[in-house]
């Protein structure tokens, strides 16, 4: 029989394995099969540039036209895996064909988590190209939304529905939402900017219920208050796709678990690859499940390469890696962002929307956050993947304030008056009142200090 | 020999096409990707041709010519 590599799940992890088999010379058939019939697709602008209306498919397809067939890779569309079998090598799939593999690389990814309110057309999540079809079709002016979740994805529905022309409230039990991600006093920074954005918030309150009411909802919180919409959007995580191992044999646990080259079952002939996969993390001590776009790429060229060329030495994933585009301002994060690590500030004075805060231990760099400060994200990246000093890294960012691209434009009325984005960007960082004293003859110096600003 | 193209307009800056090859690819000071060399060696094509897959917006692209 022809020897196979067989990938379940056609999103950017399956998809990213195929071509980097392909480009490590692997010669045999590949096979690509989601149960999604309109894949691949892209999701990243699925809450962004195609929720806004400005992309359309062809814009973020994962195979453009004809790639699929270059590649030699099929496509099965519309089928869904729902066992395996590794001592046989054959995965089953629905209404029962079974197909034989040599290597069968997992990708099934993560779903919604369900809204624990569910009330048809009016309560949506927000993961496949049909949900957000679903809601942009909903998404119209004058509407006032709901999003129950102050996450990634609910930040990004927050702002598009913003830019559509909804009246958004966005809630959260938590204070401030992201510090689960980058410690309480990034989170509580972060917390301020849609407040600047138009959109209103109650952080620090659950929603208990979501209920039809006429012709839209109401919500209740935990303090009492009734919030009435017209619709909601509920982004409270996911749930990896593994039901369908239980019996295989695979270790599962919240993700199939796998060691650091992301192999499923110890001989090479299972893997697991993006938000589904448990990878083990030697820098961490422990498996982790990462649900980044960049991981899910990262680890499909190592465990492509690896494949291929089982006696090379493959691309080990690099530090976490995401961003996200909230609130008129770019957001990345790398490394680890935790809470219990040091951090300090760094400003530029010249763009006081810009910001990064580099997180440390020991002297040594552990990660970055970066608001609309790309250079300085890359900066840490690159810094994380020599285990650089964290002086050294803030010496970099030091350099990079007041050279002619880094501050070419302090803000002016004009810009503030633009389109709301822009007004966003602009206001980010500070008041009004202390961004006006930047002037463009004033040279920008290094702003470094421990904490963040008493009174923004 | 590949060519390499980057539609500015498209690039975020991301930046992970500056980390998969950093001899082709940086960020400016505006957060938009510089070219650092249009043309690659055929020997690094395949690095290129990463960093292009590792780009979530599709702002590039490799040509022959
Ligand atoms: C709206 C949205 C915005 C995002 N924005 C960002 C961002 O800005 N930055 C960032 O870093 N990350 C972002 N992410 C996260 C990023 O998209 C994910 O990390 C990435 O999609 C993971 O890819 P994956 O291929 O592992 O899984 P998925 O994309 O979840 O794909 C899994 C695929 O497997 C298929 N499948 C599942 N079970 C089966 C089965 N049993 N049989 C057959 N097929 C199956 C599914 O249909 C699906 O197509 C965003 C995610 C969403 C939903
Ligand atoms: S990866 Fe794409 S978006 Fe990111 S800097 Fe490179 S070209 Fe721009």
């Amino acid at each position: 029989m022809a020897r196979s590599a067989v990938i379940i799940g056609a999103s950017v992890a399956g998809v990213r394995t195929a071509q980097a088999l392909r480009a490590s010379g692997y010669p045999d058939a590949i096979t690509l099969v989601d149960q999604d019939p309109l894949v691949p697709y892209d999701r990243p602008p699925l809450s962004k540039q195609f929720l806004a209306g400005a992309w359309t498919t062809d814009d973020f397809s994962l195979l453009p036209a004809g790639q699929a067939d270059r590649l030699g890779v099929e496509i099965l569309r519309g089928r869904r895996a729902v066992s395996l079998d590794p001592g046989r090598r054959v995965v089953e799939l629905s209404g029962g064909a079974a197909l034989a593999y040599d290597v069968l690389v997992v990708a099934t990814g993560a779903r919604a988590r369900p809204s624990p309110w569910p009330v048809p057309d009016r309560v949506f999540v927000l993961r496949t190209l049909s949900d957000a079809r679903a809601l942009r079709s909903a998404l119209r002016p004058g509407r006032r939304l709901i999003v129950i979740g102050g996450g990634f994805i609910g930040a990004e529905v927050a702002t598009t529905a913003r830019d559509r022309g909804l009246s958004v409230t966005v809630v959260d039990p938590l204070v401030a939402p992201l510090a689960r991600l980058v410690g309480d006093k990034v989170g509580r920074y972060l917390a301020r900017l849609p407040g600047r954005y138009g959109v209103e918030t109650r952080f620090g309150v659950a929603a208990e219920a979501v209920v039809a009411d006429g012709a839209g909802l109401s919500a209740r919180l935990s303090d009492g208050e009734v919030i009435r919409a017209d619709l909601a959007v509920v982004g409270i995580g996911t749930v990896p796709n593994d039901d369908w191992l239980s019996r295989s044999g695979l270790v599962v646990d919240d993700g199939v678990v796998c060691d650091e080259r992301g192999r499923a079952d110890g001989t090479g002939s299972v893997y697991a690859v993006g938000d589904v996969a448990r990878w083990y993390s030697p820098g961490h001590g422990c498996h982790r499940r990462i649900e980044h776009w960049t991981s899910a790429v990262d680890q499909a060229a190592c465990v492509g390469q690896q494949i291929a060329q089982p006696a090379g030495t493959p691309p080990l994933p690099g530090a976490d890696y995401v961003w996200s585009d909230q609130y008129g301002v770019t957001v990345q994060l790398a490394g680890s962002t935790h809470a219990t690590l040091e951090h300090h500030w760094v400003r530029d004075q010249l763009r006081p929307g810009r910001l990064a805060i580099l997180y440390s231990k020991g002297g040594l760099l552990r990660g970055g956050v970066t608001v609309d400060w790309p250079r300085a994200i890359l900066a840490c990246r690159r810094a994380l993947a020599r285990r650089a000093p964290v002086a050294e890294v803030s010496r970099t960012l030091a350099g990079m304030l007041g050279s002619p691209s880094g501050a070419a434009q302090p803000r002016t009325a004009a810009a503030a008056g633009g389109r709301g984005n822009h007004r966003a960007r602009s206001d980010a960082g500070k008041d009004a009142s202390e961004t006006e004293t930047a002037s463009r003859s004033l040279r920008a110096k290094p702003d470094v200090v421990p904490e963040p600003g008493k009174g923004r | 020999m590949p060519w390499v193209k980057a539609d500015r307009d498209l690039c975020k800056g991301y930046g992970n096409c500056a980390m998969t090859d950093p001899d082709v690819f940086d960020v400016d000071g505006d957060g938009t990707v510089l070219v650092l060399r249009e043309s690659v060696p055929e020997a690094d094509r395949s690095r290129v041709e990463a960093a292009v897959r590792s780009c979530p917006v599709s702002a590039l692209s490799v040509q022959d010519e």
